[in-house]
């Protein structure tokens, strides 16, 4: 069999990511040693987790064809919440009080952009400043701290190891699991990609396309719910300010594992690769030697070549034909 | 009776406008501690003044979205450029130069917008990615090269001159607020009276139609996205000229004020419809509530969440009143 100049970039544009994965992995290994040791690896995909949970809900948001840029301030507040229920009603109850608060959050915004069909980029802008507002206004614009920091258990999600394994990468593992279940094995996920695909042939097909897309800001929430619980959780304590910014680096690993803005494609999975693929730049670029600030601009580079390749793929050829 | 309608949302942000002044006046000085009332000239003054930086940089993002078009990463262009302009001052040969530096370290900022603009208009153009996801990987590349000059320290240079410069009143007006007076002039005869104006509402409105139609989108991109640098360093120049120390983490989330501006103008995400005088409007509106919730003693933090929530209203509000659906985003 020939391999033609159209199979080799078919090939790069659909694994590419996984390619330029590995590339990178062994660049950086024979680099710097220290980098392939487990204790590295595991620490690098621990400090991910939180951007990585948060990654997962989005998916699904950006497949059904909409944004979310809520889920960095969203993120902080259910991370306030949590740590300020903790000390008032013990953090049994605190956990199930805060998924139910930032739940609501979610379905108020699946609402808008599911029932009312309003614009999700404005909504989740406009909850962006409205969340930031709501969790400013639940601690009246001071740090949360836990009182007694050694003797309680709400430490688990953030700091322990079950088998020498740390918690939050199991978490983060099981969830990603369970969601990639949910997204390739069920007829819901199979309905995410109609809506986000084609919304209008989705609902000349019958599937309600509002109820589909307010489920995926729901699952968005969710993830947005455990992220600020693992973050609680490590930390004990916390600013007002602790997601911020975090909505467009999530966007960038989705973005990164392939998910078009389009809506109708991407996997879990994929996204996994995106937030690794960040993790991994930032660290090895670190232990290579950079300055920190290397890493934001290799990002911007990566984001731009990986969406590059893909929209080449798709049109067949490298540079746009636009005059 | 379309033109009644068209008039009614044009009307619209200022009629808001005239809402809240009338409420912070009315009510806002029953409820205020202070002893000025709301709708004192000094007040309005700086009201017009703070509204500068964000508003300076949304009247480019008008200009951005009637295309068709989104920029994320002017917050980062406008930290850049502030720390283009600080720092520069402080090199050998600028110090030599003495209050001659002060212009030279202006053009060294607006070019760095200019530049930066120009990379993303160049990429968009060749390599047609999204302007959202080429903007957004923007945002992150231009932080760093932020860092690069001084890592996580703040970059300082206090010149008086400059500070008298920006501190000035000239007609009663402060410095700042001729700049985005001037900006708003300028690009509202861009956008009305000249073929590029045309232009980018002809391309929002139907890229493909306006590349028949023998534009030349891809050079149009490229301008337009080199004036939205230069009005994010602009902005920067106006703003450090006074405080004189920028941190590397300034101008974050601006893009994100900036939209909100926009979109409360009544601009259209989806490109090929809005005005640059109702953007004002919009800078205006969130400078005031800002103002006004402060007036009446409600915390700042209040003014996340009510301009949140009228950004959501206003949302609802365009759907009741134009249900034909056309808003949809377009990536």
């Amino acid at each position: 069999m020939q391999l033609t100049k159209q199979d080799i970039g078919r090939l790069l544009a659909k694994q590419g990511i996984l390619i330029a994965f590995a590339v990178f992995m062994i660049g950086f290994a024979l680099a710097n040693q220290r980098f392939i040791a487990v204790d590295n690896i595991a620490g690098v995909i621990r400090s991910s987790a939180i951007l990585g949970v948060m990654a997962l809900g989005v998916t699904f948001v950006v497949i059904g064809g909409n944004l979310d840029l809520s889920v960095g301030s969203m993120m902080s507040f259910s991370t306030i919440v949590v740590l300020d229920l903790h000390d008032k009603i013990g953090p049994a109850l605190a956990i199930p009080a805060m998924f139910a608060l930032t739940l609501c959050l979610g379905a108020f915004i699946g609402f808008l952009v599911g029932y009312l069909k309003l614009n999700s980029l404005i909504v989740t802008l406009g909850m962006l400043s409205a969340i930031h507002g709501l969790t400013l206004t639940w601690s009246g614009g001071k740090n949360m701290d836990i009182a007694d920091k050694a003797g309680t258990w709400f430490s688990f999600f953030g700091q322990d190891r079950i088998m020498g394994i740390p918690v939050p990468i199991l978490i983060f593992a099981l969830l990603a699991a369970l969601l990639a279940m949910l997204l390739s094995k069920t007829p819901f996920g199979r309905k995410v990609y109609a809506v986000g695909g084609n919304g209008q042939a989705a609902t000349f097909s019958g599937i309600p396309r509002a109820r589909v897309v307010f489920y995926t800001y729901l699952i968005s929430a969710f993830c947005v719910a455990v992220a600020g619980l693992l973050q609680a959780s490590r930390s004990l304590g916390s600013q007002n300010t602790v997601g911020q910014g975090m909505e467009l680096e999530v966007l960038a690993a989705v973005i990164l594992g392939g998910a078009s803005l389009l809506g109708g494609s991407g996997t879990v999975f994929k996204t996994v690769i995106g937030v690794l693929i960040l993790g991994f730049i930032q660290n090895g670029l670190l232990l290579v030697g950079l300055d920190f600030y290397v890493q934001y601009i290799v990002t911007w580079a990566i984001i731009i070549l990986a969406v590059w390749l893909d929209v080449a793929a798709k049109r067949g050829r490298l540079w746009s034909p636009i005059a | 009776m379309t033109n009644y309608k068209d008039m009614l949302k044009r009307g619209a942000i200022w009629g808001f406008i005239l809402l809240q002044l009338a409420f912070f006046s009315i009510i806002g000085d029953q409820l205020s501690v202070s002893d000025q009332p709301f709708l004192a000239y000094d007040n309005m003054l700086l009201v017009l003044k703070q509204s500068a930086p964000i508003g300076i940089i949304a009247l480019g993002m008008t200009v951005i979205m009637i295309n068709g078009n989104i920029d994320l990463s002017v917050g980062a262009t406008f930290a850049l450029a502030a720390i283009v302009m600080l720092d520069s001052m402080t090199w050998p040969f600028m110090q030599a130069l003495g209050d001659w530096a002060i212009p030279l370290a202006w053009i060294f900022a607006l070019m760095t917008g200019v530049i930066m603009g120009a990379i993303n208009g160049i990429i968009v153009w060749k390599t047609g990615v999204d302007a959202f996801i080429v903007t957004l990987g923007a945002m992150l590349g231009f932080r760093g090269l932020v860092f690069m000059f001084n890592g996580e320290q703040p970059t300082s240079h206090l010149n008086w001159t400059l500070v008298d410069f920006a501190e000035a009143q000239f007609l009663g007006l402060h410095t700042a607020t001729w700049f985005l007076l001037g900006t708003a002039l300028v690009l509202w005869l861009l956008m009305t009276k000249t073929v590029h104006g045309r232009n980018a509402y002809a391309i929002g409105n139907n890229r493909d139609a306006a590349v028949n139609a023998g534009i030349r989108v891809g050079p149009h991109f490229i301008w337009n996205f080199m004036l939205i640098g230069f009005l994010a360093a602009l902005s920067a120049v106006v703003f450090y000229s006074e405080s004189g120390s920028v941190n590397p983490n300034d101008g974050m989330l601006y893009e994100l004020w900036a939209i909100t501006a926009v979109v409360l103008g009544g601009t259209k995400l989806a490109g090929g419809y809005g005005s640059i005088i109702s953007t004002l409007g919009g800078v205006l509106a969130i400078q005031i509530l800002r103002k006004g919730l402060g007036h009446i003693g409600a915390d700042t933090q209040t003014v996340n969440l009510v301009i949140g929530l009228i950004l959501i209203a206003v949302l609802v509000l365009d759907r009741q009143l134009n249900r034909k659906g056309h808003g949809e985003l377009k990536i």
